[in-house]
């Protein structure tokens, strides 16, 4: 009878005969032997060759069967060596002394081969179960340590990509759990070349690495697109087609993007799929409720993507708050769900927005909600524009191969005026120039600015006083889109001319529309304050360009920048 | 005669396992035996006497002395009961068995040695 895999095993027996008969048994199984006469060479001789089974006699001279057991089972650590007691022991006080030391198994005398052949088998079981159990134990904490790492890792990569932007700013206060990116919220916020704020508040469907690896794409478009300075349009445009090239058909990215607008004091939002926001007073009333009028992010086509943005005023000290479904989406014991009234309530009953955070979180235990660790919060406040702390842009060339004699001028007619922003690839343009670099956020600001007003007031005819207040906002803003729905008719034209001055230089941009005009007399008299949200943008470019002139019965503005 | 001390089907597994060691097992069961004995006669105290009957038990076993092996574990017993009232007489009777034992076994070497 031959064992499938011979196994060392050692013999401890103080008995000549009984050692004798024995190590011939189990020799005869297909073993190899190894004997020992009392425990103290049984313990030398189990440290020296790690035999796989020991059988133990029990009472034995200088070291008995108990103790030598125990340090046995010592030495063997984690791994199981069976220990089979040998005893004719009847009590029952000593077998339970030979369990307690650690045997795992008793064999009586006389000694029966049967038995002691079964016994062996058993015990060899046992020995590679506990085996098996150690290796995969092993195993998945490798594996374990292995995606704990590659988690870390991935975290440290996307917070350099995520805190890049300006969620820093003074104004802005968020709130995220610690690993809610690899529930696949995001949160980005940078500023545009123009001083403007960019800020998306994001949630990948799906949970862990893969919600996460959608995030990536996504704030690189979102940063490379802010910093040229597109608008939300074109950002949003741009995120849809590339999530919805990349990711698979069940995944999409809710969000809410939105510009913040210092100069203009006005956000421009944009919601697909994300809870409601909350435009709230300075005294956190709730003025608005900015609820999803879109698709999610990835989902559709870019020719049937909705890239309709919506503009409200938003005074200094006014606030945004925004979250993600983790919020209103904490459920109870039974399932009740946090929602948006219990919500509102922690709204309305806040009175210092410093701690606003700690009471919605107070709020979400104490409804007894599981805590979920996907909750974003992020509260951002309206400035006054010198409050903006402008962002110091670093230039990789030396500028010395500025071309400083020069002029431009391009036209844009129909359709492309609603969807080609041209401002951009001027303002990409002008930044070769050294001595205009510094002044880039405010060519930006001034371009958009007539650029916006030869569309909307001058091609659109759209009348600025409708944006009085925020109903006003929305209607205005409505009839733009209606209006650029439409077949367009009429132009944008605009002409850039550099030339060299002494040690610098001077740019002079005009913008010409095809439009009827305005009465450019009227604006002269009127002051900052009654021309308020209606003012055709003149206020913010006189603030910002010295010298801007509006010509051909307000046809035509021209703005001159010196350095 | 033989059949009173020595069981027979424990013998003969002995040889099969033992092949060519048997002899080996004889002579060494019987060396091993004069030791216990020497112990069982000069044992000091209770536990010594104890360990000797219980050693001296499973060998026997082992070797198909029943009625050795009997004899030894009533000494083990009455030494655990602390009752060592007639234990000399006990002692004898184990020398007597043993002496039977003995020639059993040496006959069985003086068999096979021939063989």
């Amino acid at each position: 009878m031959s064992a499938d895999q011979p196994l060392t095993v050692l013999v401890a027996e103080d008995g000549a005969a009984d050692r004798l008969l024995l190590a011939q048994i189990v020799r005869r199984q297909g073993h190899e032997v190894v004997t020992a006469e009392n425990g103290e060479q049984a313990v030398a001789l189990f440290a020296e060759r790690r035999p796989q089974l020991v059988l133990l006699d029990a009472l034995m001279p200088v070291m008995d069967g108990f103790e030598a057991a125990r340090r046995i089972k010592a030495l063997a650590g984690e791994a199981l060596v069976p220990i089979i007691f040998l005893t004719s022991l009847n009590e029952e006080e000593g077998l339970v002394r030979c369990l307690e030391a650690g045997g795992d198994d008793f064999m009586a005398k006389p000694y029966s081969a049967v038995i002691l052949a079964a016994k062996i088998r058993a015990m060899d079981r046992l020995r590679r179960l506990q085996a098996t159990v150690l290796e995969q134990r092993d195993q998945i904490a490798r594996h374990h340590h292995h995606l704990l790492n590659e988690q870390r890792v991935a975290k440290a990569v996307f917070d350099k990509v995520a805190h890049s932007g300006c969620l820093g700013a003074s104004n802005i206060r968020y709130l995220q759990s610690p690993y809610a990116l690899f529930n696949g919220d995001l949160l980005l916020a940078a500023f545009t070349p123009s001083g403007d704020m960019h800020v998306l508040l994001g949630d990948f469907t799906g949970h862990g690495l893969p919600a996460a690896v959608g995030a990536m794409p996504l704030a690189e478009v979102f940063y490379g697109m802010t910093a040229k300075g597109y608008g939300l349009v074109e950002t949003l445009r741009e995120m849809n087609a590339k999530l919805k090239r990349i990711l698979p058909v069940d995944m999409f990215c809710c969000a809410l993007l939105l510009n913040l607008s210092f100069q203009r004091e006005t956000v421009e939002l944009w919601n697909g799929g994300m809870p409601d926001g909350y435009r709230l007073s300075a005294q956190g009333e709730v003025l608005e409720v900015l609820p999803s009028r879109h698709l999610p992010l990835g989902i559709l086509p870019p020719e049937q993507f909705d890239d309709t943005t919506e503009v409200r005023p938003l005074a200094a000290g006014e606030r945004l708050f925004l979250l993600s479904d983790g919020v209103v989406d904490t459920g109870d014991a039974r399932e009740c769900l946090f929602g948006v009234e219990r919500l509102l309530e922690v709204l309305a009953a806040n009175r210092d927005p410093a701690v606003l955070f700690d009471e919605v979180m107070q709020a979400l235990a104490g409804f007894g909600g599981q805590s979920r660790d996907d909750i974003s919060l992020c509260d951002i406040r309206m400035l006054p524009p010198d409050h903006v702390v402008p962002q110091a842009v670093v230039y990789s060339d030396s500028g010395r191969s500025s071309p400083l004699d020069w002029s431009m001028q391009f036209e844009l007619r129909g359709e492309s005026l609603g969807r080609f922003n041209p401002v951009p690839y001027l303002v990409q343009l002008l930044q070769e120039i050294h001595g205009l670099r510094p002044s880039s956020g405010k060519l930006h600001s001034v371009l958009s600015e007539l650029y916006s007003n030869a569309l909307e007031h001058g091609v659109l005819g759209l009348d600025s006083a409708l944006k009085r207040d925020a109903e006003g906002f929305a209607e205005y803003y409505r009839q733009r889109a209606e209006r650029l729905g439409r077949q367009v008719h009429g132009s944008v034209g605009i002409a850039l001319r550099v030339e060299p001055q002494g040690a610098g230089g001077r740019l002079i941009i005009e913008v010409r529309d095809s439009g009827a005009g305005f009465d450019v007399e009227r604006l002269s008299v009127a002051t900052p304050v009654e021309q308020g949200f209606s003012g055709r943008g003149v206020s913010l470019v006189r603030r910002l360009a010295g010298n801007a002139q509006w010509l051909e019965g307000g046809r035509l503005a021209r703005v001159e920048f010196q350095w | 005669m033989a059949d009173m001390h020595i069981d027979q089907k424990v013998l003969s597994d002995l040889r099969e396992v033992m092949e060519d060691g048997y002899l080996q097992l004889l002579e060494t069961f019987l060396e091993d035996s004069e030791r216990r004995l020497n112990q069982l006669h000069e044992a000091k105290d209770a536990d010594e006497l104890g360990l000797a009957a219980h050693s001296f038990k499973g060998s026997s076993s082992n070797m198909g002395a029943v009625g050795l092996a009997e004899l030894c574990q009533q000494l083990e017993e009455r030494v655990r009961q602390q009752s060592l009232y007639g234990i000399e007489d006990l002692i004898n009777r184990i020398d007597q068995e043993y002496l039977e034992v003995q020639r059993f076994y040496r006959g069985e070497r003086q068999r096979i040695a021939a063989e």
